[in-house]
């Protein structure tokens, strides 16, 4: 089994319409969706949910008021400016540290588990698919897409499947750098733009940090040729390899609109062409 | 001699666990009677920070080696500063393992065998 | 006065609308939040005059004192200590520094060291004030920096922060405390599925927001809709030109590529201010 994560840095370069194409083309896979605090793939996979459960991550720290004396101590200590003078818990700036609940004289603080969000095993017409619902305004993404990734492969290791093929988030942080643990691809999607260059130098530099074997597409490549050019020597100058270049193409968001993969829509567009090469490559490239 | 076997089952004749720090049970044997407790994983629940707690429960249980099938950097670091043997790569029941490691032909590893994480999986 | 400018789906504009605002209004104050990715610097290519690193705490272990009792371990919530029968370990990586092991270490033994993870950096162009921030490759936690960037809004000017995407911790940090937030989006399926994630945060914050429909001709009607039926402003609406991508392709604003645009991004000022009072 091997497993891949589509990743950009920079966001909005095309990484869930080109998971959306490989759902269409790879045989034998399991999906997941570890964009999980603004996941989009399931409007393309439109799946049907099959397991569904809390995400209980951490606990926030809940003042008994009768207890309470308000000496103050609790707000000294809190690193997170998370007690307000009144003396509430801030539940978004808590980090769940329990060094108030540990400190309090009256013993008046307490810890609770909260859920955090939800997440599902699902079936799709293309395959299972691990996906999630961070709650509004909640922190830990990082954790809950640990946990769906977790679902994914166990999935993956029930069925004997061949891929489990991940779309990430964007950024370099703490959600990204848990979608690319264990992978033995991430593909960077860039598109030729100084952002995109300058956003997908970090993201490189971040998945070389952890290990993580590199292969890159540019996106939307005919927006500015030079641009796509300088990618393209980068590339070759830090021993990327670049699987193809797609140009900018209004079907994809036609597709998007109607729910559909790109393949599904357009199976004999330029685009779907391109995509299905790029597939062959990475399913024979990658080991 | 005291050591430690990661394993899917409570007895000698359970399979081993691959994973260290998210296993299921901890069989604690002494590999000369082979008398043996089992302990259920407390942390297989923990959302980071496992490698680290299940090291440091073998440092508090006294073990001497622990034979497992991957072990993490984390871990890793935790039991070698504890001075506990770490022996990877082993894989049949743990019954079978504990004869092995009797007969020396098991040797302890020298680097982490995976990335951090990876039990998650 | 702070506005924010953020965005559930990444790629819509964010950084785009920040900077024409900025160079629009000229003094101003212009935060970059999206310490993972940070791009405002590309378009305005400020003067930089400081740079200051930003730490977290850490603990170390005064071996000499220590008698591993396991006290720090024992309080740790994050599992970053490993309390052994004649050594302790700590694994930075998973420290959040919240300073309960050293609060609690019976002998007193435990100290606290900064951890760099990142650096701030400020400067300036024209009247315009820049500070952005940036996360070290291989770190996970950004919001110690966004905090960092925020403790320099400045009171008495107008603030405009570009947000990083998405709807978790570097968002929230980013937008909340804002006078104002413009919500970029597109008008496609993502776009709209992302949008409603994010005006639920900003109600749950309590910050007032618009919604800016950016290549508005491209998608579908449902955005429009959306906000109409929630009583949502929109705020402005920028067409797909193929100009404006160039343009932004190169690092450059719209408002020098297309001069047009300078008054658009007045009267979106003038809306927002409007909108404040």
């Amino acid at each position: 089994m091997r497993e891949l994560v589509i990743i950009s840095g920079k966001g909005g370069t095309g990484k869930t319409i080109i998971t959306g194409a490989f759902a269409s083309l790879a045989k034998n896979k399991v999906l997941a969706d570890c964009d999980v605090d603004a996941a989009d793939l399931h409007l393309i996979l439109k799946p049907k949910i099959k397991e569904e459960q809390e995400f209980l991550s951490g606990t926030e720290a809940v003042i008994n008021k009768d207890l309470c004396n308000e000496c103050g101590l609790c707000r000294r200590l809190c690193r997170f400016d998370a007690i307000s003078e009144d003396f509430l818990v801030n539940p978004i700036a808590c980090e769940g540290c329990n060094f108030c609940a540990f400190a309090c004289p009256q013993k008046a603080i307490a810890m609770q588990k909260n859920p955090k969000g939800k997440y599902f095993v699902s079936d799709t017409k293309f395959g299972h698919f691990a996906h999630a619902k961070l709650g509004i305004a909640q922190d830990n993404s990082g954790k809950l897409v640990s946990l769906v990734k977790k679902q994914a492969n166990e999935i993956g290791q029930k069925l004997k499947s061949d891929w489990i093929i991940i779309d990430g988030s964007p950024g370099i942080g703490c959600p990204v750098i848990a979608s690319m643990s264990g992978v033995n691809c991430a593909l960077i999607v860039t598109e030729p733009t100084m952002s995109g260059l300058h956003d997908a130098d970090r993201i490189i530099k971040t998945a070389r940090h952890f290990n993580a074997p590199i292969k890159l597409i540019i996106n939307k490549y005919d927006l500015n040729p030079v641009m796509s050019k300088k990618i393209e020597a980068y590339c070759k100058n830090n021993d990327i390899s670049v699987l193809g270049k797609l140009a900018f193409d209004k079907t994809v968001v036609e597709a998007m609109v109607e729910g559909k993969t790109i393949i599904e829509y357009a199976p004999n567009s330029e685009t779907s062409n391109k995509l299905r090469e790029i597939w062959n490559k990475i399913d024979n490239e990658v080991i | 001699m005291k050591i430690c076997i990661t394993s899917q089952g409570d007895s000698l004749e359970s399979q081993i666990d691959k994973k260290f720090g998210r296993c299921l049970y901890f069989i604690i044997a002494d590999s000369e009677t082979l008398e043996f407790e089992a302990i259920k994983n407390p942390n297989l629940d923990g959302m980071g920070g496992v490698g680290v707690q299940s090291g440091q429960l073998m440092s508090n249980k006294d073990v001497k080696a622990v034979l497992t099938g991957n072990v993490g950097p984390n871990a890793f670091q935790t039991l070698q500063a504890a001075k506990i043997d770490i022996i990877t790569g082993i894989s049949g029941t743990v019954k079978e393992t504990i004869e092995k490691y009797k007969t020396g032909e098991l040797k302890p590893a020298e680097k982490p065998s995976v990335d951090s994480n990876f039990g998650k999986k | 006065m702070i506005i924010s400018i953020a965005s559930g789906k990444g790629g819509t504009g964010k950084t785009t609308i920040a900077i024409n605002l900025a160079l629009a209004i000229g003094k101003v104050h212009l935060l970059d939040c999206d310490v993972e990715e940070p791009n405002s610097h590309i378009f305005i290519k400020p003067q930089i005059n400081s740079k200051a690193p930003v730490y977290i705490s850490v603990p170390e272990i005064d071996k000499s004192k220590c008698d591993f009792c396991g006290k720090c371990s024992e309080v740790c919530a994050y599992k970053a200590i490993a309390a052994l029968k004649t050594d302790v370990l700590i694994f930075k990586e998973l420290c959040h520094g919240c300073g309960a092991c050293e609060y609690f270490c019976p002998q007193k033994a435990i100290k606290e060291v900064n951890r760099n993870i990142g650096f701030i950096e400020t400067g300036e162009k024209g009247n315009l004030l820049f500070t952005g921030g940036k996360l070290n490759i291989g770190e996970a936690m950004a919001s110690p920096i966004i905090k960092e960037v925020k403790n320099r809004v400045k009171p008495e000017m107008i603030n405009i922060i570009d947000a990083p995407p998405g709807t978790s911790c570097s968002m929230i940090e980013s937008v909340s405390n804002s006078d104002f937030c413009v919500l970029v989006t597109e008008p496609t399926p993502f776009g709209l599925n992302d949008m409603i994630l994010s005006v639920e945060v900003l109600r749950k914050l309590n910050v007032p927001f618009g919604v800016l429909i950016n290549r508005s001709d491209l998608g579908d009607d449902k955005t429009v809709e959306y906000c109409e039926n929630e009583n949502i402003p929109i705020i402005m609406k920028i067409p797909f030109a193929k100009n404006i991508a160039k343009a932004y392709s190169q690092g450059k604003p719209i408002i020098e590529a297309l001069p047009e645009y300078r008054k658009k991004f007045i009267a979106l000022y003038e809306n927002i201010k409007e909108r404040i009072k």
